[in-house]
């Protein structure tokens, strides 16, 4: 064997564990969704094996899957939204420190060490009638009555900006940090005030950053299905609901298949996008 | 005679032909890599089938009545036998079953089931077994009513024992709404306008029926007109808050007063009044009745599961469960002597006929299931 040959190999040799895993984690399990959803469920619960199109049909056609679909995107969207616009200036202040930038990152990462569920449903004691909030407001005699505040759709997208808005931080944190901050002098001495620096050399040279928070962002909310369930009313389900009540509730596997796959496909459609204009190394970095 | 050789010799023999040169280096590492696949695909089912005498699986609900089962029961149970009780807990028959679904027989045993419909619904799924009832000498204590009902599905046997019983009724927070009103209107203060924003009721597609079919004047074992069922369903749904999901989340909505009125199981209710709050109960006219039972699943270790159920059922054991989750025994009050507690609690029948509850009728709603669980989740979500 050469030593080309040997050096060809190499990478794919270190690689191997971790395409295997890929490859019975990931993929095999995926090829099994997709031969689900061209099952069929019986009368009785039971799966009827073949192959049948009536789940990709119904899933593709009913408007109700398409509108639920729309409201997902539409509140992952406007979650995304905000984390942006909350996240950049926090991220800016982290990167822009000077000596405790590891305190802040460290307090930054503290919310992940309490279970996703328990600050979910921290809420209920924040804005429900008898949480924080309404105290508060009743006590200072702004209210008379405890004001309803939660089990709507802008609760969804606060618990969805409250979980997400880390990894937006963290993403444009990378970003900044990674600027050469004298660029931002260069443009003062040449007559640039702060402000147009900060937006005409800064933020273009954060925006991969921008855009990594934002695509996981984005993807993470639009696949939730805890938040609508916990902090939703009774119409603000999100698209992983559906997956959710067809496998679990109705005990229909291969309609929860088809639909799952459906998602998987508009969101994986989403980073081959991203992928396309901005590639996924951005993405990694922020990973990282 | 026959000489069962252990997998180190096999090892330690491959690996000397492979060293003489009788193998080569690509046939040595095939073979192990065989042996190891062959393990890893063997092992995993291998274990419950060799586990089997020596452990039996229950799932159930979890907390009180948990520890109620391990004290009275699961423990006294291994002393006697030697075989040991692994205790699962699950967060509704719906996730449970998606579980026993993915699973191989005999990987789950007993579970605390939802009667009869689940019931009904695990046999048509074939998962049912057949329990050999002299196994089974506490079982004469039961509730006749409640065992008669789960014999018809399976042709006469049983693959499960009753256990318990309770209603889901209404409760309401009595600051704001009245035990004259709550018995005049009965269901329909579900869909009173009146009380917009601070009704509650839970997600789940039978108990909605059931409640709209009352709140539309139609026996809910027999809907005559469906669309009217589906309308009251959504004008509930315009008018409430929140479905809920959980046992726990129901008193929380009613504890934090975030809702005024729910359907609510009737245990719940009796842990919120025992905690001080002012919360009513009403069994309306049709209200709904159900039952628990202990189900054996099919691939299940027979005997050791049948003695596990008898010492379930012993009255001790069924007593001292139904304190700790606030809902009566199927135990018959006119053969076993049952507490004062236990006689307290609500839904309790002291006659032992349950002959003032109503039950979902199984042939009726499970042949409804897959169309109106559907309907409901669009519902649900405001179609």
């Amino acid at each position: 064997m050469s030593v080309e040959t040997r050096e060809a190999r190499q990478p794919w040799i270190l690689l191997s564990p971790a395409l295997g895993a890929v490859a019975l984690l990931l993929f095999v399990p995926l090829v099994f969704i997709a031969v689900y959803s061209f099952w069929l469920r019986t009368a009785t619960g039971a799966d009827q094996v073949g192959f049948f199109l009536d789940n990709w049909a119904e899933a593709l056609t009913d408007e109700f899957y398409r509108d639920i679909l729309l409201n997902t995107l539409k509140i992952a969207a406007i979650t995304t939204l905000v984390c942006a616009l909350m996240g950049y200036p926090a991220a800016y202040f982290i990167a822009r420190s000077k000596g405790n930038k590891a305190v802040l990152l460290l307090l930054l990462m503290l919310p992940f060490w309490i279970s996703y569920i328990i600050r979910t449903m921290s809420w209920i004691n924040i804005l429900g009638v008898s949480g924080a909030v309404n105290w508060l407001l009743t006590g200072l005699g702004i209210v008379s009555e405890p004001v309803q505040m939660l089990y709507n759709e802008t609760t969804v997208i606060l618990g969805l900006v409250h979980f997400l808005l880390p990894f937006m931080v963290l993403n444009v944190f990378v970003s900044l940090d990674g600027i050469d901050t004298t660029l931002e002098d260069a443009a003062n001495s040449l007559g640039a005030t702060k402000w147009q620096a900060f937006l005409q050399v800064t933020l273009p040279l954060s925006l991969p950053g921008l855009a990594a928070g934002g695509l996981l962002c984005f993807v993470l909310g639009a696949g939730t299905y805890i938040t609508p369930l916990v902090l939703g009313g009774p119409t603000d389900a999100m698209f992983a609901n559906l997956v959710f009540e067809a496998i679990i509730t109705q005990l229909n596997w291969p309609l929860g298949s088809a639909l799952s796959l459906m998602l998987l496909a508009v969101l994986g459609a989403l980073v081959l996008i991203y992928n396309r204009y901005l590639g996924m190394a951005q993405l990694m970095k922020g990973l990282g | 005679m026959t000489r069962h050789m252990d997998d180190t010799t096999r090892y330690e023999r491959l690996r000397e032909r492979y060293l003489n040169g009788d193998l080569d280096r690509r046939g040595f590492l095939g073979m192990l890599g065989a042996a190891g696949l062959a393990y890893g695909v063997q092992t995993p089912f291998a274990k419950y089938a060799r586990a089997a005498a020596e452990q039996v699986r229950f799932d159930g609900w979890g907390g009180v009545v948990s520890e109620a089962f391990r004290e009275y029961a699961f423990d006294p149970y291994t002393a006697k036998t030697g075989v040991n009780v692994v205790d699962g807990t699950f967060g509704g028959a719906d996730e449970y079953l998606s579980r026993v679904k993915a699973s191989q027989p005999g990987e789950y045993n007993i579970a605390h089931l939802s009667g009869v419909f689940d019931y009904v619904r695990y046999h048509n799924l074939e998962l049912s077994s057949e329990l050999n009832e002299a196994n089974i000498p506490n079982l004469e204590n039961v509730i006749t009513a409640l065992v008669d009902v789960l014999r018809k599905p399976t042709g006469g046997s049983l693959s499960a024992v009753p256990y318990d019983y309770g209603t889901t009724g209404l409760a309401y927070n009595r600051k704001h709404i009245s035990d004259e009103e709550m018995k005049e209107k009965g269901a329909k203060l579900m869909i009173d306008p009146a009380y917009e924003g601070k009704i509650g009721g839970w997600g789940e597609w039978k108990t909605r029926i059931w409640y709209a079919a009352l709140q539309t004047d139609q026996d809910p074992n027999a809907v005559a007109d469906i669309d009217a069922v589906w309308d009251a369903v959504r004008t509930h749904r315009d008018l409430a808050l929140k479905y809920w999901s959980s046992g726990a989340e129901l008193m929380s909505l009613l504890a934090e007063e975030e809702i005024y009125v729910t359907e609510a199981w009737s245990g719940r209710v009796k842990a919120l009044q025992d905690q001080g709050h002012d919360i009513g109960y009403y069994d309306p006219p049709g209200g709904l009745g159900w039952q628990e039972c202990l189900f054996v699943l099919r691939g299940s270790p027979m005997p050791e599961c049948e003695e596990l159920l008898n010492f379930m059922l012993a009255p001790e054991t069924a007593i001292a469960v139904a304190e700790g989750q606030n809902y009566p025994p199927a135990l018959d009050p006119n053969k076993v002597e049952l507490t004062e507690q236990v006689k307290a609690l609500p839904a309790f029948d002291p006659t032992g006929t349950l002959a003032g509850l109503n039950f979902f009728d199984p042939p009726y709603w499970n042949s409804k299931e897959a169309e109106w669980s559907k309907t409901f989740g669009r519902v649900q979500k405001g179609y």
